[in-house]
């Protein structure tokens, strides 16, 4: 179906051509899914640019490229024989769904686009189709979304509406770029459960690109591994999740965070992924690889067939290194519970909602409705939960840098809200946070040393110039970074670096309590592991506790002591991390947790799929808030909101299943 | 050697206080990497570096402007020294010829007789009505007025031999000191557009010299109605200008930032203060409000004149009164879109990582807010100095902008109307002025141009 051979392009970037894509062929028959993967960086989206010719401005398709679709080079039509191309026989779907969609438009109006440039159907022929296409991508009442613009779709949906566009041209190849990194685990179901079905009703071909091995090993027959700009393994996925050749591929498995590497420490890939105007000569990986050898630095590496379709570009034929159990760090798992460094019970953050001429106060989006936790000291909590639950809202009222509307949050015994803000000053130093966006967390006007100086000149602990200096530099040390970094900018560093800094910039006033606001959710899998494996070692050496703000549940089991779980607002279930990831007993930590994708060849387990999507906190649901999608919701459920019941006496559960 | 005074007016003051401020900035920037680099930016773009060039000749015609004094009168020995009313400046002195080679009234460029015939007692012939010769203009020539196109075109040739040979002088030593670093001036590798400024140097010299050289003998650009040098009017123009559009921005800034911040940091009832108050400004026609203003001031004046000891101290209070009205209506536009920027830059994750800390909020807006805003300050300054250069011409058209005694392009414009209607209509106060004017203000759009591609964060 679709024949990419020797694909090289880049960008033109101050007179010189930078190749983001270096060379690169594969094949993709009819009906067949082909993954490619990679970490952020490596071409992939570049390369379905490439495909659909729809590179920016500055990039260029160099000669001896050929992209051959249905037997037809696309890389010889001219501009508007490429149109009737692009979406016809072949569509793409995005990773944002918000910015895919052009909001001033409704669902109606860019689905009709489609059928009209390309089937030719208007009016009356054409909403009939535009309603069978929405049917066909599980949107209910699919007569009113018709009419209604973006913004009143929630973000799975709008995905849905996306592929409903894609599929108008009835594409025989659908490029899928991320479709799913931007979606919660049981829409990112819901979604991929869908692409699934489509493909096998249809027999179209998807060209998937994620950097997600669970989401990989959920859709592809046969995946390919990019890195660098190259394709390094081709390889089905059998092949390629029993035995992954490269040693690229195996360090990309070894970084996965897993309940079955608690107490390790995870192996890392050093360094990062070369820019594009640095590429190394050889082989790309040499700089970063394990297994690089003498030859690795000069040549490089052709492609090689490692049996059935099984190739690799890779010097190393050595056979997939077993696992060596890197050093074990101890797992503080004291039996008796230590008392809790910090208390919280029935935190509330309401927003009001104004409107009208003199802003009154018409009603109030409950984003945190009565949580009650307990961090003790030197362990981790995970708080888990879909986005827009209020785990966010939570860590920073915890900080009080969103005053709470009731309830007590107790640091070390001693009541935070509603207290003097000198005094809250004090209690500051006990309690840091680390956020999501490294690139948003560090102003990009200050030094990095000034950045990490910041919190001990503001709570006035290391007054003199030279003491602070030398604090600074044994902080970026216990980060893993040069103490010369402290007079440079932050735009000079990568993402996972950014996030050192953040740390250690936490760290400066010694917290005893760090709130981690979804850490590594903006970084690779490899700079990820890189991350975890240093908060579990501060942990270890400093005995902070954290609070793990997250929706990765990988993450989850590698890092946290215990978890709670929240919905809309509420906490549904607390426990033990094996307690909750073993046996969950209320029916959204059951969903969640089987939503995950795995990256594991294992016969997926029966997935318990959720209908819809969480609600608006601003007007939740009577009685238990997850009742309009729990599959064993009853009439109780409906009028009622469920207590507290323990399971065991770390286990408890609000679920009037168990009451 | 004459005595003199050296008087110090208002906006002299201002102008070289925003000199200073100017090396200050430069040496800030100097010490600060990212700001460093979108200047290099700047730098590296032709076109802005060419329009940079044409804007500080105008800076130095307008610095010449700025050094003021009073010539000491000719007394008896012993008396108490008494000194001219007039209040001249430097570019006063080197455009002597211009300033005092006036003629009785309107002739056009390189003419040697008026443009009005005129009832002249010839002796010999009696009373014939003719063309008077000039005063000044082409009196070298003497009899043979026929030669004018002539003498004027080999002086103007010779000059250009002249700007050419001092431009290759100039070319040399940049070129020298960028062979030492290794650096080619054309074609090469770009860090600082060397080229464009010597090309345009070279226009400028060009054009400048030339017209200098003949400036002494003829009027360049004619004269005006009471027969004063057009060219000179310009130069004096350009003064008043770039007071408009610097000192008001001035008085602009500090309103637009402050208030700007204050409102999207703090939200809450301040913001709807700060709204509620540029609201209200914004929808009062401003021309109104600035002729409102401006006449009370001038009331104030008049009724005071023993404030000012002197004419030019007096047009000086006027101008700097215009530009501070100017600066309190147009402080809006700025303080709405520093507010939009702060509201987003408040809820960045840094400001709350400061705010964990318990930093200060006057901490907060000085170390975190200001240096993310300024890239868009320093963008809104080069762009509404063009405006503000128009809008001074705009209002000494209505009769409410400066003192009728000050030159300004405005006045030149305002002018003009009467010279447009009559029959033969004189053109070249206008034309000059709005070449002038247009040169000034293209150039200023253009260097704001380069500034905005090289703040663009999308390209940092």
């Amino acid at each position: 179906m679709l024949q990419v051979k020797n694909l090289r392009l880049g960008f033109i970037s101050a007179g010189k051509l930078l190749l983001a894509v270096d060379g690169i062929s594969f094949a993709v028959a009819a009906g067949e899914t082909f993954a490619l993967l990679g970490e952020s960086g490596c071409g992939k989206s570049a390369t379905a640019q490439g495909i659909m010719r729809l590179l920016p401005a500055n990039g260029v398709i160099s000669a001896g490229s050929s992209v051959q679709f249905a037997g037809e080079e696309l890389l010889s039509l001219s501009e508007a024989e490429m149109r009737t191309v692009r979406g016809k026989r072949m569509a793409m779907i995005f990773q944002e769904p918000a910015t895919s969609l052009n909001p001033v438009l409704t669902v109606g109006r860019q689905i009709g686009e489609v059928l009209e440039r390309h089937l030719g159907l208007k009016g009356a022929a054409a909403s009939e189709r535009m309603v069978e296409l929405l049917r066909q991508v599980g949107i209910a009442d699919p007569e009113r979304r018709l009419n209604e613009y973006p913004f009143q779709l929630s973000g799975g949906m709008k995905q849905r509406v996306m592929i409903a566009i894609a599929l108008a041209g009835e594409p025989d190849l659908l490029i899928a770029d991320e479709p799913t990194t931007a979606l919660d685990v049981t829409v990112q179901a819901q979604i991929l459960d869908l692409l699934a079905k489509i493909q096998v009703n249809r027999g179209m071909a998807i060209l998937l690109i994620t950097h997600d091995l669970g989401v990989v090993a959920r859709m592809a027959q046969r995946i390919g591994v990019m890195y660098a700009g190259e394709l390094v393994e081709v390889a089905s996925r059998e092949a390629f999740f029993t035995r992954p050749k490269h040693p690229y591929s195996q360090a990309l498995f070894a970084a996965l965070p897993d309940i079955s590497r608690r107490g390790q420490a995870l192996t890392t890939i050093p360094g990062q992924v070369p820019s594009l105007a640095a590429m190394p000569a050889a082989c790309r990986f040499a700089g970063r690889c394990k297994q690089v050898m003498a030859i690795c630095r000069e040549v490089a590496p052709d492609w090689r067939s490692a049996g059935d379709g099984h190739q690799l570009r890779c010097h190393w034929s050595g056979e997939a290194s077993v696992e060596k159990f890197m050093p074990r760090l101890a797992l503080s798992e004291q039996g008796g519970e230590p008392p809790a460094f910090l208390a919280v019970d029935a935190l509330q953050v309401h927003f009001p909602i104004r409107r009208g001429l003199l802003q009154r106060t018409v009603g109030h989006v409950r984003a945190v409705d009565g949580v009650s936790l307990a961090i003790s000291a030197g362990r981790t909590l995970a708080l888990v939960g879909e986005s827009g639950c209020g785990k966010t809202t939570v860590g920073k009222a915890l900080l009080q840098l969103i005053k709470p509307t009731a309830g007590s949050v107790k640091l070390a015994g001693k009541e935070l809200v509603g207290i003097k803000a000198r005094r809250l000053r004090a209690a500051r130093r006990h309690m840091q946070m680390i956020f999501q966006d490294p690139f948003a967390s560090l102003n990009p006007r200050l030094r990095v040393g000034e950045i990490i100086a910041e919190g001990m000149s503001a709570l006035g602990l290391e007054r003199d110039n030279a003491a602070q200096r030398a604090t600074v530099a044994a902080l970026l040390l216990q980060v893993g970074l040069p103490a010369e970094a402290a007079g440079r900018y932050p735009h000079e560093f990568s993402g996972g670096q950014r996030q050192r800094i953040a740390v250690a910039r936490a760290l400066a006033v010694q917290p005893e309590l760090l709130i981690c606001d979804e850490p590594t959710s903006a970084l690779d899998v490899s700079v990820q592991a890189q991350i975890l494996n240093l908060l579990k070692k501060l942990q270890e050496e400093l005995g902070v506790a954290y609070l793990f703000i997250t929706h990765n549940f990988a993450v989850v089991e590698y890092l946290a002591h215990d978890v709670a779980v929240m919905y809309l607002g509420r906490i549904v279930e607390r426990g033990r991390a094996e307690e909750i990831l073993r046996t969950p007993r209320h029916p959204y930590t059951q969903a969640l947790l089987s939503a995950v994708p795995a990256p594991t060849l294992d016969a997926h387990p029966a997935a318990i799929r959720l209908a819809g999507e969480t609600p608006s906190p601003a007007n939740p649901p009577s009685g238990c808030h997850f009742h309009p999608r729990c599959p064993q919701a009853s009439e109780l459920c409906r009028q009622q909101s469920p207590k507290t019941s323990s399971v065991s006496p770390t286990h408890t559960v609000n679920c009037h299943l168990l009451g | 050697m004459m005595g003199f005074e050296i008087v110090i007016l208002w906006s002299d003051v201002l102008i070289w206080l925003l000199v200073l401020a100017g090396i200050g900035v430069g040496v800030l920037i100097a010490k600060n990497p990212p700001l460093l680099a979108a200047w290099r930016r700047v730098g590296a773009n032709r076109v802005g570096m060419a329009s940079a060039t044409i804007l500080l000749a105008f800076i130095v015609i307008g610095l010449l402007d700025s050094m003021h004094y009073r010539l000491q009168l000719e007394g008896k020995p012993g008396q108490k020294a008494s000194y001219a009313i007039e209040v001249l400046s430097v570019l006063d002195a080197i455009a002597m010829p211009l300033r005092t080679r006036n003629e009785k009234t309107y002739s056009a460029p390189f003419a040697t007789r008026l443009y009005a015939k005129e009832t002249m007692d010839v002796p010999g012939q009696g009373t014939i009505r003719d063309y008077p010769r000039l005063k000044h203009g082409g009196k070298h020539l003497g009899e043979n007025e026929g030669d004018a196109a002539a003498d004027a075109g080999f002086a103007a040739f010779k000059a250009m031999v002249l700007a050419l040979l001092g431009w290759l002088g100039i070319y040399g030593v940049i070129a020298a000191v960028n062979r030492k670093k290794g650096r080619k001036i054309f074609f090469g590798e770009r860090t600082f557009a060397w080229d464009a400024v010597l090309v345009t140097l070279l226009l400028i010299l060009l054009i400048a010299v030339p017209l200098f050289t003949l400036s002494s003998q003829y009027h360049v650009f004619g004269t005006d109605k009471v027969g004063q040098d057009v060219l000179y009017q310009i130069l004096k123009s350009v003064r008043t200008g770039l007071i408009i559009g610097l000192v008001t921005t001035l008085v602009m800034l500090p309103m637009a930032v402050l208030l700007g911040i204050i409102a999207g940091y703090f939200r809450g009832w301040v913001d709807d203060l700060i709204q509620y108050i540029y609201t209200v400004l914004n929808s009062i026609p401003g021309v109104l409000l600035i002729a409102a203003a401006v006449l009370m001031m001038q009331v104030v004046i008049d009724t005071h004149p023993q404030w000012f000891s002197t004419a030019a101290e007096r047009a000086d209070l006027r101008l700097l009164a215009l530009c501070f009205i100017l600066g309190i209506t147009s402080w809006t536009g700025l303080c709405r879109l520093l507010r939009g920027e702060t509201l987003k830059l408040r809820e960045l994750e840094y400001i709350q990582a400061a705010q964990a800390f318990g930093v200060s909020n006057g901490r907060i807006i000085v170390r975190h807010i200001l240096p993310n805003l300024m890239h868009i300050v320093i963008i809104a300054l080069v762009m509404d100095f063009s405006g503000l250069v128009l809008a001074e011409a705009v209002l000494s058209y209505v009769g409410i902008g400066v003192d009728p005694s000050m030159t300004s392009f405005g006045t030149m414009i305002n002018n003009a109307r009467m010279e447009l209607g009559r029959e033969p209509v004189v053109w070249w106060s206008l034309a000059a002025a709005f070449s002038a004017m247009f040169i000034l203000v293209l150039a200023a759009n253009l260097f704001a141009d380069a500034v905005r591609d090289a703040f663009d964060p999308r390209v940092a």
